[in-house]
């Protein structure tokens, strides 16, 4: 890149403005289409807030609490979206605390452009006052990332890094701009990128993939649509419902494919993996074909890979070559834009009657609900589950709220148990599991979605990893609506230790804070519910509630979240108890 | 089944390629035998010659997810009988272990070797070879004292007719056109 923006800086394009580095790092955002960008200021990084300063009407700013935060608020935006989320952040500690996020949206596809205030270029290498290597520290968990040092850069890096984030299989970009290429001047010309030889976003469908997929998908006896992120990513879920109906292929889908399809679809069968419904993990092993659709078979959905699909032939509808054949071999591989490919599928495909296969996941279904959702959803001991919250939650948004959640059971049981009308309603960290991303991706969805209501479900710990944010929720004034349900434990892990580790709870037990004082301190309205008679009227206030809303529910300390594949045991093996 | 494999990566040439490379080694605990960075036949691509013992499978993977990197043009994964290859290696002996007799001379000419420098204290012999001859001629040499011995990494071409990046950089252009 160097020599070609050196070309670019060289010639002096009609309509070019002399402005400095940082104005033009605000002014490039905005040529992108950015609205709202999520940071924390520096010293690295002050001049381009001093240029955010004369565009606050086309430009909003939110000042996080942490970094972290900023970060997870500008994932949360991205995911109900689909456009590229931005943070911007200082050198050095600010840009270490942006790794976190940068790393979950690596792991779970994230669009995201991240900029980091860098010491000036001269200072580079002298271990400077807050001098990070970050781009050496980002280098494995971006999709990319590049260091300007000369303001003359800034445009032709900025459009690069949004063409790398949004286009093919999205990820995090990071751009370090060194201080002094913030002050210089030059002359501003923006050109978007919509090329880079070395970069092949979207491979070329190949219509012989698609013949092989649909001679499989034909002759299959018991076939299984696995439907990942990559349906919302490539905004194919109208593409998914026709091939649905033309092959009457039952779909489950995984953490991140949640809300691809309406929840009440006849054809869904629920979750995958670890926690996912008996059924679809069940079943895996019986089917004779996987339809894999956008989706990168990850170890919480496959369990044992010695024992997975183990009858099964697999097609694997992939925008990302690097995925086929990584963890499960692919007999039909079919690259490309599930956006492009799923239609064609459908147009070869021939007319499907599963209706008997389907039914045995019914029968499947009925034997979960028997064992363990029915007193899990209507509880016949005392304590409140998490699943009844989640369940009378769900139905007082009228199955249509979008839902983010932090990480552990409470995260488990809103994935089974929340429902969904549209899509881009579920924002959870997948691949990386980040406790504490909950509350400020909340912040970043309700954002996103205004016309919208944001349902969070946190638990006691990963609520106190981010908890701060609670001031951007009290100062940039976001209704998102909390629910905490504390069970006063690190309650996943707990589960493992009871299951796995002979009760011995190690450092799992919390102490916690009046979690209703700490709201009160932020001004957030809050309540707290210990009864199950008052659980229905304290969620009917919160849903009518206008502003944020803080719902602590104490549940059972020792409850747990069934079925379960445990770690490294195959499908086949899921425990109902 | 563990087999030696010779990747031939083709990149743009910028900073932190090198590191975005050996990191997906890394990652999965390969070891790199020897890697070897040059330009290529292209102007301003640059060329990753790497020597790996892996499985089929695990290097296909590794070939793809280097390629995934933005500024990787193109990873080749190949064997043995697809490449031509050579090493160069340099020796270094005490002067007159030449002079004691003519064994070292006769060394050399076997090994098609050549004699670089001589002075009165030492003499430096090159060989360029596979890694098993120049091995040999070490092994050999070394009755008489090699007091400094190296070996560069494996640099190599393919027996193909055409550079195998070509055909890609043309579908690129094309790709272009059809974009504008
Ligand atoms: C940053 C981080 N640290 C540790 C973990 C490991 N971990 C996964 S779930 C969990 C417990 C979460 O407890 P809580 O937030 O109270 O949720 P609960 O499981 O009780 O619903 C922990 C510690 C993690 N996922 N992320
Ligand atoms: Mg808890």
């Amino acid at each position: 890149m160097e020599t070609q923006t050196q070309a670019k800086s060289q010639e002096k394009p009609a309509g070019a403005i002399r402005m400095t580095g940082a104005e033009a790092v605000v002014r490039s955002l905005l040529n992108e289409g950015t609205e709202i960008l999520f940071g924390y200021p520096g010293g690295a990084i002050m001049p381009v807030y001093d240029a955010l300063y004369s565009f606050q009407k086309e430009l909003h700013h939110v000042l996080a609490r942490h970094e972290q935060g900023a970060v997870h608020a500008a994932q949360g935006y991205a995911r109900v979206t689909g456009r590229v989320g931005v943070a911007i952040v200082t050198s050095g500690p600010g840009a270490t605390n942006a790794v976190t996020g940068i790393a979950d949206a690596m792991m779970d596809s994230t669009p995201l452009v991240v900029i980091s205030g860098q010491v000036g270029s001269a200072l580079l290498g002298s271990d400077a006052f807050q001098e990070t290597d970050v781009v050496g520290v980002t280098q494995p968990i971006t999709k990319w990332n590049f260091q300007v040092k000369k303001a003359e850069d800034i445009p032709y890096a900025i459009a690069r890094a949004f063409y790398i984030a949004r286009s093919g299989r999205p990820g995090p970009v990071l751009i370090d701009i060194t201080k002094d290429a913030q002050f210089a001047s030059f002359d501003y010309h923006y050109e978007p990128v919509r090329f880079i030889r070395s970069y092949r976003p979207t491979p070329k469908v190949e219509p012989e993939q698609i013949k092989a997929a649909a001679r499989l998908i034909n002759f299959a006896r018991k076939p299984l649509a696995l439907v990942g992120q990559g349906v919302i990513l490539g905004n194919a879920e109208q593409e998914l419902l026709d091939f649905l109906k033309k092959s009457g292929v039952p779909a489950a889908w995984t953490l991140l494919g949640l809300s691809a399809m309406p929840s009440d679809h006849p054809q869904n069968v629920g979750m995958l993996g670890m926690h996912g419904n008996y059924g679809p993990n069940i079943k895996t092993n019986e089917a004779d074909l996987i339809i894999a659709i956008g989706m990168r078979f990850d170890d919480r959905v496959t369990g044992d890979l010695k024992n997975y699909a183990t009858n099964a032939k697999v097609v694997h509808l992939e925008i990302d070559e690097a995925e086929i054949n990584k963890n499960v071999h692919a007999d039909v591989p079919v690259l490309g834009d599930v956006k492009q490919t799923l239609p064609l599928l459908t147009e070869t495909i021939s007319q499907g009657d599963h209706s008997a296969w389907m039914e045995e996941f019914r029968a499947c279904d009925r034997i979960e609900h028997e064992r363990i959702i029915r007193e899990e959803l209507a509880p016949s001991k005392k304590g409140m589950t998490m699943g009844e919250v989640i369940h009378k939650a769900s139905k007082a948004f009228n199955d249509d709220a979008i839902m983010v959640t932090d990480v552990g059971q409470h995260q488990m049981m809103a994935s089974r148990y929340f429902r969904f009308k549209q899509t881009r309603s579920v924002v959870t960290s997948g691949g990386l599991g980040t406790m504490g991303f909950g509350l400020p991706a909340a912040m970043g969805a309700k954002l996103g979605a205004p016309q919208r209501q944001v349902c969070l479900f946190v638990g006691d710990g990963g609520f106190q990893m981010t908890i701060q944010e609670l001031g951007t929720i009290f100062q940039s004034k976001i209704p998102v609506k909390i629910v905490l349900l504390n069970n006063n434990f690190l309650g996943m892990v707990r589960q493992w230790q009871e299951l796995f580790f002979d009760s011995r709870y190690a450092s799992t037990e919390l102490i916690n804070p009046d979690f209703q004082t700490v709201a009160k301190g932020y001004h957030i309205e809050t309540v707290k519910v210990t009864e199950r008679e008052e659980l229905d009227q304290a969620i009917a206030k919160m849903v009518a509630h206008e502003g944020a809303y803080l719902l602590e529910v104490v549940v059972e300390k020792e409850g747990n979240v069934f079925p379960m594949v445990p770690a490294g045991a195959s499908v086949s093996d899921i425990r109902l108890e | 089944m563990q087999q030696e494999f010779t990747l031939s990566i083709f990149s743009e040439n910028h900073v932190g390629l090198l590191n975005q490379i050996t990191t997906v080694f890394t990652r999965r605990n390969l070891n790199i035998e020897s890697l070897v960075t040059s330009e290529s036949a292209i102007a301003g691509i640059h060329k990753f010659t790497i020597v790996v013992f892996s499985s089929r499978e695990e290097i296909e993977k590794v070939a793809r997810q280097i390629e995934k990197r933005i500024d990787v043009i193109k990873a080749f994964v190949l064997t043995e009988d697809e490449i031509i290859h050579q090493e160069i290696a340099l020796y270094k002996v005490p002067t007159r272990t030449l002079l004691n007799g003519n064994e070292i001379e006769k060394l050399v000419r076997q090994y098609g070797a050549r004699i670089l420098e001589i002075t009165e204290e030492y003499t430096v012999i090159e060989k360029t070879g596979h890694h098993k001859e120049t091995q040999e001629l070490f092994d050999k040499m070394d009755q008489y004292g090699v007091v400094q011995f190296t070996r560069s990494g494996r640099i190599a071409v393919t027996k193909a007719k055409a550079e195998l990046l070509d055909n890609y950089l043309r579908k690129a252009e094309l790709d272009k056109q059809e974009l504008n």
